[in-house]
């Protein structure tokens, strides 16, 4: 049995949500942390109370916890490990034209 | 004891020169109506938010106590604004901190509601949720009252009163359509404060003398509005509108419960026993 967010019934705590803020309008969402609420409307009252109270964000999401999806830290080397041996992946491998201006 | 019960406001009064509204020779005595006005829009948000500030540590997550000491932040900077200008309209140099700490219970106009200790959680939000429902409204009439420092606190002030209504309808909702346990506490809770709702919305001399200062206040409009708000949340929650019996009343000429003196000891103390000092 579950509820709203997914949580399993019979755990002493409310479900947990993940929180993230926006700063400024047209600015990315940003991850501030997470709060424990029976639903979503909850959720969002609690994360404006412990995420929102000295003025840091203009717009908030709430999350599930149990709907993100993570990686794990045994994912490390094969997911990112391989990103980083091969210089030929990043455009500074590369020698400009003479002219071109460098980022 | 009765003299020095009649100082305070009616030693400022003298001092200010103006005529008190109302005492007879028994009765209080109460001073200027404009200071009488603002004092009781402070007072009611100085106690609330005293008797929230006791929540905090004890909340009962820790969200839920972090979202109770914001509301009592808020209504306490409510009440450091409304003393300010009470203490300006009274002339005689008191400030916030003053009114706060310096005044005695008779000598405080809050709305017996307010002081009423806090119970369990299924009261503070009950109470809450009907004080909330009255604040907003009332600011809404304020916004447009021609005293610029009082529609400037209407105008931070109804944007703190609508997320502490939005907050405590959630909680009546989810209380009430909760368990046979949290129905049971929080009906109980609402059929505590009911009988002290009446005062929130009883008008008098001073009111009367205010419209004929300055501005008048449509209470029977603010009543309709807020039977509506309270009504449907009450509907959601499966609670049941307690009949209209006899009002209790008092606070706002001094008359208050045993409880307020408890309060006023221990919110007074520090600066009583340290006056003057700044932190």
């Amino acid at each position: 049995m579950s509820d709203a967010s997914g949580a399993p019934v019979g755990d002493s705590h409310w479900p947990l949500w993940e929180v993230f803020t926006q700063e400024n309008q047209g600015q990315p969402f940003e991850h501030a942390g997470s709060v424990h609420a029976t639903d979503a409307e909850h959720a969002l009252q609690n994360a404006r109370d412990v995420y929102a109270r000295r003025g840091e964000a203009v717009n908030l999401w709430v999350v599930p916890s149990t709907a993100i999806t993570a990686s794990a830290p045994s994912d490390a080397g094969p997911f990112f490990d391989p990103g980083n041996d091969k210089a030929y992946r990043h455009p500074q491998f590369y020698i400009a034209p003479r002219g071109i201006r460098i980022f | 004891m009765a003299e020095s019960e009649e100082l305070g406001i009616a030693a400022g009064e003298a001092q200010a020169g103006v005529r008190a509204v109302a005492g007879t020779s028994r009765g209080p005595v109460l001073g200027p109506p404009m200071v009488e006005y603002l004092l009781r829009l402070g007072d009611d948000r100085l106690i609330l938010g005293h008797r929230l500030s006791e929540w905090c540590g004890h909340g009962p997550i820790l969200e839920e106590d972090i979202a109770l000491s914001n509301m009592a932040l808020d209504l306490i900077g409510q009440a450091a604004s409304l003393l300010r200008l009470a203490g300006e309209a009274e002339g005689t140099g008191r400030d916030e901190d003053a009114l706060a700490y310096w005044r005695d219970g008779v000598q405080f106009r809050n709305a017996l509601l307010m002081e009423l200790p806090n119970g369990d959680f299924g009261f503070t939000i009950v109470r809450q949720f009907l004080v909330s429902a009255h604040s907003v409204f009332l600011w809404e009439a304020l916004l447009a009252a021609p005293h610029a420092g009082l529609a400037g606190v209407a105008a931070k002030a109804i944007k703190e009163a609508k997320y502490h209504l939005r907050h405590t309808s959630e909680w009546v909702v989810r209380l009430g359509d909760g368990t046979p346990e949290s129905h049971g506490r929080v009906q109980r809770a609402l059929d505590d404060c009911w009988r002290y709702t009446g005062e929130l919305f009883a008008q008098d001399e001073i009111d009367t003398a205010v419209a004929a200062l300055s501005f008048t206040v449509d209470m029977a409009a603010i009543r309709s509005r807020w039977d509506q708000v309270v009504d449907d949340v009450l509907q959601r929650a499966t609670l049941t509108r307690p009949a209209d019996a006899a009002m209790r009343r008092g606070g706002r000429v001094g008359r208050h419960t045993e409880h307020l003196g408890h309060l006023l000891s221990v919110m007074q103390i520090v600066a009583r026993s340290h006056p003057g000092a700044t932190w």
